[in-house]
């Protein structure tokens, strides 16, 4: 449905966009997700005609809009900040774009009262932004967006100025609203659990380029490279040889794996995710190490163990104690190699 | 301890209430005794019927004029400054904003003076239109004369107020009304527009009070020509006529101050561009 072919951008000579490509499918939920200053909200801003690219294109359905201004696009954009119109009521608010459009009074009318009960604030109309809590102005500017039936509704981190609960509240909101609603959604973030939470399909971006498109199991279960790994959800990285096929040494280890194609004997990276990490007595182990603290985090606990120089995070429901000795096993499947980086952005963040 | 701490802020504002006291109130209070009273201290109310002679009264509608059209022309030329100032980039905004202020930075009687001789009959516009062999225009004693005077000096005071809301103007929220589907001239007109009223209003404000009380500017401009209510106070005062009737007008200026700017809150009932605050 929309085609981004090629876009360039860079601010005062610093490169923001690289050459990014990406096809995003009718009525699927997109998510960009990267740290900040990665360019998912810029490339959100050319898609809805705020910045312009320095090259490429965007095809909407075949039709080049790169060059149209914003109001002339079939997309609306939900803003991070709260830009609702302070002087106007909430009803006139939502009611805006409807009578630009020249719209009959009582066509604006239904549709307001329906999106108001849409985002779950019925019988606010009357009331001004002024009087909003974060969460209902929020609301108010999906509805607003959401009223001119736009094909793709663009959503640039409209959950980060809420607190913890309203966010994961807003989160079902969403997409529940998209099903009833039965558009494209675009939505940037930076907060992998939203990202995971919501999406059909999630776009990882770093440094200007993207590091791996799919769903969220896909990017979860087998990142493509360190940065995608270390990014989504915890894990245990290695830098580790591919002695061939379906046989990784790690720590001066081997264990065996399903990844091929990698060639033998090649430097490679290895993600094993905590909750992979299977702790059994010291005899059964592939390497053995010791327990070097214990967090207990609810529905498990969280292990730190010294083994082979290096502190691997364990998850598990069965505690091992402090300071008792543990051998290590992994389930082959469970290995995930990946290539090494070619390009800084594909490396692991340093404050990550 | 505690109470020496709690009575601090209270003692800091104690330079400014003496000031006012001694400068604003006492001042006040001798007005309002002038204004109704006459030379042997009995009470009229004759001083303030004055305004109702044919030439005081001509006098303060000739000086409501000029300084509505004075306003509306300020208004008119400083939005779009203001506007584009707004929205130039911080560094630049301040260099621009500065060449407008720079006017400001000289003597206000210094520069109407300048005008005066540009205008006058001999004067610089004059001489060089005769050297060109056009002809001579009466420019110096017209109202117009005064109205430019008005505009030019205090142009600044409503770019100024203009200018900060403005810039205060979220871009997200004018990027919100595009991405709506409002085109440029709309979103002017139902976001920067209504967003900056109280900027309008201050404006507004600090134009026309000092327009409608001016008699310098008239003086030096109007020739004695154009006679304004606020040329009509000072002679009662200076030309030594009478401070009773003088203080009188000077009362009957200070309603028409207050109902204008009562007038102008009603726009805005926020409160935020006048001293006169609204109802919300």
């Amino acid at each position: 449905m929309i085609k981004i072919e090629n876009i360039s951008k860079s601010f005062d000579g610093v490169s923001v966009l690289e050459n990014l490509n990406l096809y995003i499918r009718e009525n699927e939920f997109l998510t960009l997700l990267g740290p900040s200053g990665c360019g998912k909200t810029t490339l959100l801003r050319i898609l809805g005609g705020f910045e312009e690219p320095d090259t490429g294109r965007i095809l909407f359905e075949g039709k080049d809009i790169s060059l149209l201004a914003p109001n002339k696009r079939p997309l609306n954009t939900v803003f991070q900040k709260d830009t609702l119109f302070y002087h106007m009521s909430v009803a006139d608010n939502i009611a805006f774009g409807l009578k630009i459009k020249g719209q009959t009074k009582s066509y604006i009318q239904d549709k307001v009262h329906y999106a108001l009960h849409l985002v779950g604030l019925d019988g606010f109309g009357e009331r001004f932004p002024d009087s909003l809590s974060g969460g209902q102005a929020q609301r108010i500017q999906i509805a607003r967006a959401i009223v001119n039936e736009p094909k793709v509704l663009l959503l640039d981190e409209p959950l980060s100025a809420l607190d913890l609960k309203l966010r994961q509240d807003m989160q079902y909101e969403l997409i529940r609203l998209k099903e009833e609603l039965g558009i494209t959604f675009i939505y940037v973030t930076h907060d992998q659990e939203e990202a995971l939470t919501m999406s059909d399909t999630i776009v990882v971006m770093n440094g200007g380029r993207i590091q791996q498109i799919g769903t969220p199991e896909d990017i979860y279960n087998e990142p493509q490279n360190a940065f995608v790994a270390d990014f989504i959800g915890d894990g245990n990285i290695f830098d580790a040889i591919m002695i061939r096929d379906r046989l990784v040494q790690l720590l001066g280890a081997e264990f065996e794996c399903v990844d091929t194609g990698f060639g033998e004997m090649n430097p490679v990276d290895v993600i094993i995710r905590p909750e992979d990490v299977e702790l059994v007595s010291p005899e059964e182990g592939t390497i053995t190490g010791v327990v070097t603290s214990v967090i207990f985090k609810g529905v498990h606990y969280e292990m730190d163990v010294l083994a082979h120089n290096y502190h691997w995070m364990a998850h598990s429901t069965k505690m091992a104690p402090e300071g008792s000795p543990v051998g290590i096993r992994i389930d082959p499947f469970n290995i995930q190699v990946m290539h090494k980086p070619i390009r800084e952005d594909q490396e692991t963040l340093v404050n990550e | 301890m505690n109470r020496i701490r709690r009575q601090r802020p209270a003692l800091l504002a104690g330079p400014y209430l003496l000031w006012s006291v001694a400068f604003t109130l006492i001042p006040l209070v001798l007005i309002f005794w002038f204004g109704m009273t006459d030379a042997d201290n009995h009470f009229t109310w004759s001083n303030l019927a004055a305004i109702g002679n044919s030439d005081n009264l001509k006098a303060l509608a000739l000086a409501l004029l000029l300084a509505a059209i004075a306003t509306v022309l300020c208004l008119l030329l400083a939005y779009p400054i203001a506007l584009i100032l707004a929205g130039l980039k911080s560094g630049k905004s301040a260099l621009i904003a500065m060449l407008f202020i720079l006017p400001m930075w000289m003597n206000f009687l210094l520069r109407t003076i300048a005008w005066q001789n540009l205008l006058e009959h001999n004067g610089v516009i004059n001489t060089i239109l005769k050297a060109l062999h056009l002809p001579e225009l009466i420019l110096i004693n017209t109202p117009g004369a005064v109205i430019l005077g008005m505009v030019y000096n205090f142009l600044p005071f409503m770019i100024l107020p203009l200018y900060t809301v403005i810039s205060k103007i979220d871009r997200e929220v004018v990027m919100a009304a595009r991405d709506l589907g409002a085109n440029s001239w709309q979103t002017f007109a139902r976001i920067t527009l209504p967003l900056s009223k109280p900027g309008i209003i201050s404006g507004i404000t600090m134009v026309f009070v000092p327009a409608l009380t001016t008699f310098v500017i008239t003086d030096l401009l109007g020739g004695g020509k154009i006679q304004l209510i606020g040329n009509t106070i000072e002679q009662e005062f200076i030309q030594g006529s009478s401070w009773h009737v003088g203080s009188g007008l000077s009362i009957v200026l200070m309603v028409f101050v207050i109902a204008s700017m009562a007038l102008i809150a009603k726009y805005d009932p926020q409160g935020t561009g006048t001293v006169i605050g609204g109802q919300r």
